[in-house]
C-alpha cells in the first residue's frame, strides 16, 4: 500500500470515529433544544478547557501558522500567540464568566438574546444577525480551505488512476466536502454535547500529534540544532522579527549559489515586521470576546469555577501547539533531505507546507495521523460554528419572531439544521472559488478583525451602564461599514499586506467602533432602571 | 490586588514589544530556538502565571452563587 493510500485509510478511520462519538453522545441527549444547543449547561472544567481551546484553534493554528512562518519567519509567534495568550484569557476572565452567569440566570442560548435584553432592542438582533453570520462564513472558509488543502497534499499518490489531475491525491472539492459532511453528521447527532465531546477528543489529538510530528521531523532533518543551523545559513531573516542589510546580502549570495547549482535551497526574500504592525496585532485577539461559537461554549459551563482552568491553561496550550508549527514552517524554508530541498523552489502554496513536510519526512502512518490532527484542529472549530449558526437562526430569528411558545423544540432544531446546511453550501462554494487565491492566514485575520471591531460592544454591555441602544447600533454599523470598506480596499483579502496608516486594519476599526459607541451613548438615553438592575444589580440601577 | 495584576498585564504588553531582539537571532536557546522566539514563549508562560494569579486573587466570587440559583429562570 502506498503512503498516500495509507493516509486515506487513516483519515477515513478517524472520520468514522468522530461519527461514532456523535452517535454515542446522542444517547445522553435529553431531547430538548437547551440540551441540543448548550448541553444543559453541564460541562466541567477539563472538557470546557479542551473544547474552548479546540474551538479557538483551527486551520489557522496548524496550517496557517506553518504557512506564515514559512513565508515570513518566527515573528508570527509574536503576532499571534504571545498576544493571544494575554488577550484571550483576559476575555475569558472579564467577558466569558459574566456572560455565562447571565446566560445561566436568564436562560440565554445565544449572544443576540443577551444583547437584545441588555439594550432593550429587538432591532439590534436584526443588525447583529447578518453581521455575526457574515463573519462566521470566512471563519468557516478557513477550515474548509485548510482541510481540503491538507487532505489533497498528504494523500498525493493515493489513487493516481482516479485523480490524475492531483497526482493521485484526494482533490480539494472532495476532501473539503467530506469534512463538511462528517462535521454536519456528528453535530446533528449530538448537538452541543456531541460537539464538546468531539472537540475535547480532537484537541487532545492535535496537541499530541503536533508534538510527535515535531520530534519526527527534527530527527529527519538531523536534529534540532542542524535544522535551525540550515535556516541560519540560507534564510537567517526567518529566525528574526526584522531583516537587516546583512540579511539582504546573505539573500543575494544564497540566490547566486542556488542559480549556480551549488545548493538546492532557493532563499526566500527577507521580510520585516514593521513595529506598528507588531503593536497593532494586539487588537486581533479581542475577537474572541465576540465569537458566537465561543459564547455558546461558555454557556455550556456547569459553573463559574469551571472557567478557571481555561483562563490559566489557554496561553500554555497555545504555546504547545504553535511553537512546533512555527519552527516546522521556518525549518521548511531551508530543509534538505537526501540531497534535495524538502519544499521545492518556487513552491507557491504555503498552506500545504506542513502537509508536504509530513509527507516527505514522516512515516506514512504518522502522515495520516497528523492529517487527522490537522483535521481535528479544523473540525473542532467547524462543529462549534455550525452549531452556533444553527442556534442563532432558530432562536433569534425563527422562535423570536414566530413566538417561542409556537415553535416546538423539535422544530427549532430542524430549522437550525436546514439553515446551517444552507450556510455550509455557501461556504463550500466560496471555498472552491477562493482556495487558490486566498491564504488561510489572511482570511483568518480579516475574520478576526471584524469580530474584534464588535468587541467594544460586549465590554460596554457588561461594564458600562451608560451604554445605550443607539450606541450599540452605532458600534455594530460602524464595524460593518468601515470593516467592509477596508476589506474591499484589500481586494477581499487578496492584498495580504494591506494596512491603514501603517497599522493593521483592526486598530482603526476598533478605535472607530469604540468612539461611535461612546459618543452616541453619551448623547442618547440609557436603558430603563429595571434593565440596569437586571444586569448591574440594585445598587447601580438608580 | 487588581491594580497589581493590571500592572503585571501592562508590563507584559510592554515586554512584548521586544524591539531589542528584532535584529538578531542569537543566542540560540538550547542551541536551536532563536532568542526572539524564546522571549515570546517566555511571554506565553508569564501570561499563564498572570492568569493563575488573577483567578486565585481576583476571582469574582459573587458569580459562584449563580450556579446555586438553579438558573434558566
Amino acid at each position: 500500500m502506498n503512503a498516500g493510500l495509507l493516509a486515506v485509510w487513516v483519515i477515513l478511520g478517524y472520520l468514522a470515529l468522530l461519527i461514532g462519538i456523535g452517535m454515542l453522545s446522542s444517547r445522553f441527549g435529553r431531547g430538548t433544544s437547551a440540551d441540543y444547543f448548550v448541553a444543559s449547561r453541564g460541562i466541567g472544567p477539563v472538557f470546557l478547557l479542551l473544547t474552548i481551546f479546540g474551538t479557538t484553534m483551527t486551520a489557522f493554528a496548524m496550517v496557517g501558522s506553518t504557512a506564515e512562518a514559512f513565508t515570513g519567519g518566527v515573528g508570527v509567534y509574536g503576532l499571534m500567540v504571545s498576544w493571544s495568550g494575554l488577550v484571550h484569557s483576559l476575555c475569558f476572565f472579564l467577558v466569558g464568566v459574566r456572560l455565562w452567569a447571565f446566560g445561566k440566570r436568564y436562560g440565554y442560548v445565544t449572544q443576540i438574546q443577551f444583547f437584545r435584553d441588555r439594550f432593550e432592542s429587538n432591532g439590534l438582533g436584526l443588525v447583529l444577525f447578518p453581521a455575526l453570520v457574515g463573519l462566521v462564513i470566512p471563519y468557516l472558509l478557513v477550515g474548509v480551505i485548510g482541510g481540503g488543502k491538507s487532505i489533497e497534499a498528504i494523500t498525493a499518490g493515493a489513487l493516481p488512476a482516479v485523480f490524475a489531475a492531483t497526482k493521485g491525491g484526494i482533490p480539494f472539492w472532495l476532501g473539503s466536502g467530506v469534512v463538511c459532511i462528517v462535521v454536519l453528521i456528528y453535530v446533528f447527532l449530538g448537538g452541543a454535547r456531541g460537539a464538546t465531546w468531539a472537540n475535547a477528543f480532537q484537541t487532545l489529538v492535535f496537541v499530541v500529534l503536533g508534538v510527535v510530528t515535531f520530534g519526527v521531523i527534527e530527527d529527519k532533518l538531523g536534529g534540532f540544532q542542524k535544522a535551525t543551523a540550515m535556516v541560519a545559513e540560507h534564510n537567517p531573516a526567518h529566525l528574526k522579527f526584522g531583516a537587516s542589510a546583512e540579511d539582504h546580502a546573505v539573500f543575494e549570495a544564497q540566490m547566486a549559489a542556488f542559480q549556480a547549482g551549488e545548493t538546492p535551497i532557493k532563499p526566500r526574500e527577507p521580510e520585516s515586521i514593521p513595529p506598528l504592525i507588531f503593536l497593532t496585532y494586539f487588537f486581533i485577539p479581542f475577537s474572541v470576546a465576540m465569537f458566537p461559537h465561543l459564547f455558546q461554549h461558555w454557556l455550556t459551563a456547569r459553573s463559574a469555577k469551571s472557567f478557571k482552568l481555561s483562563v490559566v491553561a489557554h496561553p500554555l496550550l497555545m504555546a504547545v501547539v504553535w511553537f512546533p508549527c512555527v519552527l516546522i514552517g521556518v525549518w521548511a524554508t531551508s530543509a534538505v533531505f537526501e540531497g534535495k530541498a524538502v519544499i521545492p523552489p518556487d513552491f507557491a502554496n504555503a498552506n500545504a507546507v506542513l502537509a508536504v513536510m509530513v509527507r516527505k519526512l514522516a512515516p506514512p502512518v504518522l502522515g495520516g495521523l497528523l492529517t487527522a490532527g490537522v483535521l481535528a484542529a479544523i473540525m473542532s472549530s467547524l462543529d462549534s460554528q455550525f452549531l452556533c449558526v444553527s442556534s442563532i437562526f432558530s432562536n433569534d430569528i425563527l422562535a423570536h419572531y414566530v413566538g417561542h411558545d409556537r415553535v416546538t423544540d423539535r422544530q427549532k432544531v430542524f430549522a437550525g439544521r436546514v439553515f446551517v446546511i444552507l450556510i455550509v453550501a455557501i461556504t463550500y462554494g466560496l471555498g472552491l472559488w477562493l482556495s487558490e487565491s486566498r491564504s488561510v492566514f489572511t482570511l483568518g485575520v480579516w475574520c478576526f478583525t471584524g469580530f474584534a471591531g464588535l468587541s467594544p460592544l460586549v465590554f460596554a454591555a457588561l461594564y458600562w451602564k451608560g451604554a445605550t441602544k443607539l450606541g450599540a447600533y452605532a458600534c455594530v454599523l460602524t464595524t460593518v461599514g468601515l470593516g467592509l470598506w477596508m476589506c474591499w480596499q484589500s481586494d477581499f483579502g487578496a492584498k495580504a499586506d494591506y494596512t491603514v496608516f501603517g497599522m493593521m486594519p483592526v486598530a482603526p476599526l476598533i478605535i472607530a467602533s469604540t468612539a461611535a459607541l461612546v459618543f452616541v451613548s453619551l448623547v442618547t438615553p440609557i436603558v430603563s432602571p429595571k434593565t440596569l438592575e437586571r444586569f448591574f444589580g440594585k445598587q447601580h440601577a438608580g | 490586588m487588581k491594580v497589581l495584576l493590571g500592572i503585571f498585564l501592562l508590563a507584559l504588553i510592554v515586554l512584548h514589544q521586544d524591539f531589542w531582539w528584532h535584529d538578531r537571532y542569537t543566542p540560540l536557546i538550547f542551541g536551536f530556538v532563536p532568542i526572539s522566539l524564546a522571549w515570546h514563549v517566555g511571554i506565553s508562560l508569564a501570561a499563564g502565571l498572570l492568569w493563575f494569579l488573577a483567578v486565585t486573587l481576583a476571582w469574582p466570587h459573587e458569580l459562584d452563587a449563580v450556579e446555586a440559583e438553579g438558573g434558566d429562570q
